[in-house]
């Protein structure tokens, strides 16, 4: 495979929700989500209730592709934040680890500079939790060697047929 | 690239279907969608131009069931396929982890399809991934129409390593899940190896 996969453990997950949900908070934001390059989503936090979350992040991580080979055409190595102004609500996203994208959603309640500024705390925060992430894949890696285990190395043909029993 | 979610249990793969232009990439999706039942799927979002050609992608979020205490959540993305896209395509193509490719079986797009089929293998390599080495199924799709190219044919001019090869008429249904189903199966035993 060209790049290593993505692990998420549960130890750095609950400390990114709380970073996350710390940002909601000082930043005075409707939701705060954190979405892979890829467009798989990785943790959200707010008033999520009635938002197509996955959209969001599949639609988020085009945005930023799309904007990247912007950036490339003209010479830049990336755009590091987008804003998109709406008449109710705002999006920010922000490139975190290189590797990450860290969405801010929000309203009348808040403003452009608080939520730059608090997005500025919370990425440093966030970045030494991606970096503890990709330690730890890299150790154990290298701990197992070859003999890696895979938690799905035993998945069966049946398994698999299973799922389109349908 | 699978994401895999150990607080909570869950693998997401992404899937993209490519093809050359209009050989129904999107239709495959369309069918997926409507004969999916409502708790398994999300919403299919197609980015698309006033005349439902696709602009940059067309996404929908299939959930499939568990396999070992894991949800499986898998991703499916069509590529634009007229030429002139290419930049689009190359993007969408980042962290893949199956390829279906969609030829289109008439006759007069055969030259289409061995383009796009370059095209596929160059922009998997521009994101440093081998055709030869990823998940990847081949769908002849289309075969109801009567101009079209024998299977056999088909699958000389466009196999490329032995990959499973799935006939469809995708805006029937006919080969839709087999196809996808195919696929899946190839990421998930890739999950199997050691990392």
């Amino acid at each position: 495979m060209a790049a290593p996969d993505i692990v998420m453990y549960e130890e750095e997950f609950n400390k990114i929700k709380q970073i996350i949900s710390k940002l909601r908070i000082d930043a005075n934001a409707k939701v705060v989500f954190l979405v892979d390059k890829n467009g798989q989503q990785i943790a959200a936090q707010g008033e999520i209730e009635n938002l197509d979350t996955t959209s969001l992040a599949s639609l988020t991580a085009g945005n930023v592709a799309a904007t990247d080979g912007l950036a490339r055409l003209i010479g830049e190595k990336e755009f590091s934040i987008l804003f998109h102004e709406g008449e109710r609500d705002n999006i920010h996203i922000s490139i975190v680890a290189a590797r990450v994208i860290l969405v801010v959603i929000f309203d009348e309640r808040s403003s452009l500079g608080l939520v730059r500024l608090r997005v500025k705390k919370a990425s440093n925060e966030l970045n030494s939790v991606f970096t503890d992430i990709m330690d730890k894949v890299e150790k154990e890696r290298a701990a197992a060697g070859a003999a890696f285990e895979s938690p799905f190395a035993e998945i069966t043909d049946d398994d698999i047929d299973s799922l389109f029993s349908e | 690239m699978t994401f895999i979610n150990y607080a909570s249990r869950e693998i997401n793969c992404k899937i993209v279907y490519y093809g050359p232009g209009l050989c129904g990439k999107t239709t495959n999706l369309q069918y997926i969608y409507e004969k999916t039942n409502p708790n398994a799927k999300g919403k299919l979002i197609s980015l698309a131009t006033e005349t439902d050609r696709t602009l940059f992608f067309d996404f929908l979020p299939l959930e499939l069931g568990t396999v070992r205490g894991f949800k499986t959540r898998f991703h499916l993305y069509t590529v634009p396929g007229q030429v002139f896209y290419d930049a689009s395509r190359k993007l969408i193509l980042k962290g893949v982890d199956g390829v279906i490719f969609v030829a289109d079986s008439q006759n007069e797009r055969m030259d289409a399809n061995v383009e796009a089929i370059e095209n596929l293998q160059g922009n998997l390599k521009a994101q440093g991934y081998d055709l030869m080495t990823i998940p990847y199924v081949l769908q002849l799709n289309k075969r109801d129409l009567p101009n079209v190219a024998p299977a056999e044919q088909m699958t000389q001019l466009l196999r490329k390593k032995g990959e499973p090869v799935f006939e469809a008429v995708a805006s029937k249904g006919v080969g839709v899940f087999e196809t996808l189903k195919g696929v899946a199966k190839l990421v998930l035993q890739e999950l199997t190896k050691t990392g």
